[in-house]
């Protein structure tokens, strides 16, 4: 986690004197711990000397950004209108019921995160199901359990339990 | 050369910070408001030109200077020209402009505006602590709403109710970011932001924390600024009501200077209007056993104060400057923003803290009353001074020195339960013996109040009595940061005054690059207590610009009663010098330390989190 910090910190150093890189350094943030939970929003807040307030109001407003931990597996579901129109919303509901899971939530074993999204830019592949970057055009409703099977064969193949990021990681460090 | 002219001697320029935001003169323009003929200056907002001519236009948002964001689009105006409907509050006037205000098109899409507004309202306005005091309200009826076409998703928050000075209803909040505006622009203490998108959006601090958790001063500016109830203080009238029918129970009631100067408000009279004699009245009539003035505990700590000064400018007893304490916002926000300046807080209570020591010692002992059994109950214009009544160090290990704090706008909704006509209230005296002030004690109430108390105490025991009142006409007024030299133990010392906690960080950071200060004061709320987060708000008035003009009106009247009393220095009160010839010996004794003084508590400015420097 240390570590963690400190590649937080090279990031602060490059981007962090320039007013307006706050997107720029939360993304980078990400990046390098998976969500931006609230303590590393408060490291930032206190590294940029900007509002604490003001960074999580960012951060809650940008859906690209997560404030909670993620699965190993984001699968994003498009309801942008070409994808919706071509019936996105029963894919998304049979990832529900096929997950038992609601928008934005995770499954217990931490392999997969739900979630819909707005329009990926691929509307010609419509309906469109990405999993990280993997994307899946011309989804149907009877093909989500096939595809979701690829991923948990995947992992009884690499043969070791996927550690879920813990809920509260570990604190920041001291300030220097 | 005689001594009151070495005396004073004002920095110039006295005040480089308030300054009005377009200092260079602007070109006039000719432009036309509903086919009137208008000549302003070419750039400023229509709803201020439309003001200047005796036309309101309906805002919500907008707060003068503060808050111009366009947002809440009721102040939507014809532009000739224009395709669209315009908000009248971001847009500039030019020359040839054509605005029209009132035409059927206009006053159509401010009443969807309103209904969308009141169709997301938490609406139980017969019980709203805001009922007939809220702009929504009040702006729905100006507008005629007579039923609102939109239903559909409503928000269902919980109350934040658990800290003990701002209740927070998000249910009632109709995101118009005047909290946000003022606590980050004026105040500079930034707990607001919105939260989340869309529907969802809430004006709120980080992760919907509440106050308590997050770096909040409670100085309540927020309440003020709140058009709606969504922020509000936390009421402790009931609690207040069943003290006082309570035959087991002493109840004594002190009154902020402040107090004196604003109550009348509420009740119709002129803001500047002095009602102290009512004020005391409808005290005794709502059935306090004493009624007693903070006036005199803030003789009391000039007293402290300014022998700690003396003592520290000896080279004694702390660094300097001394910075003031008697206001728990602006102690909040060191304890927050600045904690390596606690070394330099005065360690005086804030008046009516010391009140509560007093009453529960000196006082019960010599009516030979059980402290126990005492209520103190506290008239503050102040939600800050509920937190610090809350302060564990606030009272011996066996009682709290003040019980209850209630607003100014709280004592008035007593007032009004209890039925007086407070207007028709004869005029009454305090109690003795805590209730006798001197003039230095009353202008506490108004920023550089405190300073101007202290130094003429400071300067009476130095130069001996003879010297008399000086009035230090350059402490007074409303510039933001306000700066003298003052010639004191045979040296020039420095004095600062600042006021609203934004300008106490302008003061704050020359001293961390190094200025030299002897003395500063500081009041959390802008203006000083006159302009506390606990005073009178209206919903109903033109509220578009929490100006510092009622402000400055109610410290004038502060002033008027300084200028009445046969006594206007603190060590002359009667009341102070037989409380330490009684009781606590001298100033800053070991009793006076024990029961007057007291420590702070570094915070930092992210409480909560590792980050934290103080964590």
């Amino acid at each position: 986690m240390l570590d963690k910090y400190s590649r937080l910190d090279k990031v602060i150093k490059v981007h962090g004197r320039q007013p307006g890189q706050l997107i720029r350094i939360l993304h980078q943030a990400q990046e390098i711990f998976g969500y931006l939970s609230p303590e590393v929003q408060a490291y930032l807040a206190a590294k940029l000397n900007i509002p604490l307030a003001e960074i999580a109001g960012v951060v809650s407003f940008y859906s690209l950004f997560n404030s909670e931990p993620r699965g190993k597996y984001t699968i994003s579901v498009c309801l942008g209108t070409a994808c919706y129109v071509k019936g996105s919303q029963e894919i998304f509901q049979a990832l529900k019921n096929e997950l038992d899971l609601d928008d934005d939530d995770t499954t217990p074993d931490g392999l997969f995160t739900l979630r819909s999204t707005r329009c990926m830019g691929a509307c010609g592949l419509a309906p469109v199901v990405a999993i990280n970057d993997d994307i899946y055009g011309q989804v149907k409703a009877g093909d989500v359990a096939g595809i979701l099977s690829r991923y948990q064969a995947k992992e009884l193949a690499d043969d070791h339990e996927y550690q879920r990021p813990a809920e509260h990681p570990a604190t920041a460090p001291p300030p220097h | 050369m005689p001594a009151d002219k070495l005396i004073f001697d004002p920095v110039s320029p006295v005040s480089q910070e308030d300054e009005a935001p377009h200092p260079v003169a602007r070109k006039k323009v000719r432009f036309w408001i509903d086919g009137r003929e208008v000549v302003a200056e070419e750039g400023i907002s229509v709803l201020e030109a439309a003001h200047r001519v005796g036309i309101e236009i309906p805002s919500l948002c907008y707060l003068k200077n503060i808050n111009e964001i366009g947002a809440c689009r009721v102040c939507l105006v014809e532009i000739e020209g224009a395709r669209n409907l315009q908000a009248a509050c971001v847009y500039p006037v030019s020359a040839g402009l054509k605005v029209r205000t009132s035409t059927p098109r206009v006053l159509r899409a401010r009443r969807t505006v309103v209904e969308l507004l009141l169709s997301d309202h938490h609406r139980e306005c017969t019980n709203c602590i805001r009922n007939l005091n809220c702009e929504l309200q009040h702006l729905a009826d100006t507008l005629g709403i007579r039923n609102i076409r939109f239903t559909g998703e409503t928000s269902n928050y919980p109350i934040f109710n658990k800290n003990p000075f701002i209740v927070r209803d998000y249910n009632k909040c109709i995101k118009c970011r005047r909290c946000e505006a003022i606590c980050s622009k004026v105040q500079e203490v930034h707990v607001y932001s919105a939260q989340n998108r869309g529907f969802d959006t809430v004006i709120a601090p980080a992760f919907m924390k509440d106050l308590a958790e997050v770096a909040c001063i409670t100085c309540g500016q927020c309440v003020i600024a709140c058009p709606t109830a969504s922020l509000v203080e936390k009421e402790c009238i009931d609690e207040v009501w069943q003290a006082l029918a309570d035959p087991d129970k002493y109840v004594v009631v002190q009154t902020a200077p402040s107090i004196q100067v604003t109550l009348g408000e509420v009740f119709g009279l002129p803001v500047g209007t002095v009602v102290t004699g009512k004020l005391v009245a409808s005290l005794r009539r709502l059935g306090f056993d004493r009624v007693f003035a903070t006036d005199f505990t803030a003789d009391l700590t000039i007293m402290e104060e300014a022998h700690e000064l003396l003592e520290r400018l000896d080279g004694r007893g702390g660094p300097l400057p001394l910075l003031s304490s008697c206001s728990p916002g602006w102690i909040k926000f060191c304890e927050h923003f600045y904690p390596e300046f606690i070394p330099n807080l005065s360690t005086c209570k804030s008046p009516h803290e010391m009140f509560g020591a007093i009453t529960k010692t000196y006082f019960a002992q010599k009516e030979g009353l059980d402290p126990k059994k005492i209520v103190v109950v506290a008239v503050m214009p102040c939600t800050a001074k509920k937190f610090e009544a809350s302060r564990p160090e606030m009272g011996s290990g066996d009682w709290k020195d003040v019980d209850f704090v209630l607003t100014t706008r709280e004592l008035a909704r007593m007032i009004r339960q209890a039925g007086l006509n407070f207007r028709q209230l004869p005029d009454e005296e305090y109690d003795t013996p805590l209730g006798i002030a001197s003039g230095a004690g009353t202008i506490f109430g108004a920023t550089g109040g405190v300073v101007e108390a202290a130094v003429r105490t400071a300067y009476a025991i130095t130069h001996g009595r003879e010297m008399g009142v000086i009035d230090f006409e350059e402490f007074r007024g409303i510039s933001g940061v306000k700066e003298a030299w003052v010639e004191l133990k045979g040296r020039r010392i420095k004095v600062a005054i600042a006021h609203g906690t934004g300008n106490a960080r302008k003061v704050l950071d020359r001293m961390k690059a190094g200025e030299q200060f002897d003395y500063v004061e500081i009041m959390a709320c802008p203006g000083g207590c006159v302009g506390g987060g606990g005073q009178p708000i209206f919903g109903s008035r033109d509220h578009k610009e929490i100006s510092l003009d009622y402000r400055h009106n109610r410290a004038d009247a502060l002033y008027r009663i300084d200028y009445s009393r046969r006594i206007r220095l603190s060590h002359e009160n009667p009341a102070v010098q037989k409380i330490y010839a009684e009781f606590l010996g001298a100033p800053l004794s070991e009793t006076a330390n024990k029961l007057l003084h007291t420590h702070y508590t570094p915070r930092g400015p992210l409480p909560g989190y590792a980050v934290n420097p103080v964590q």
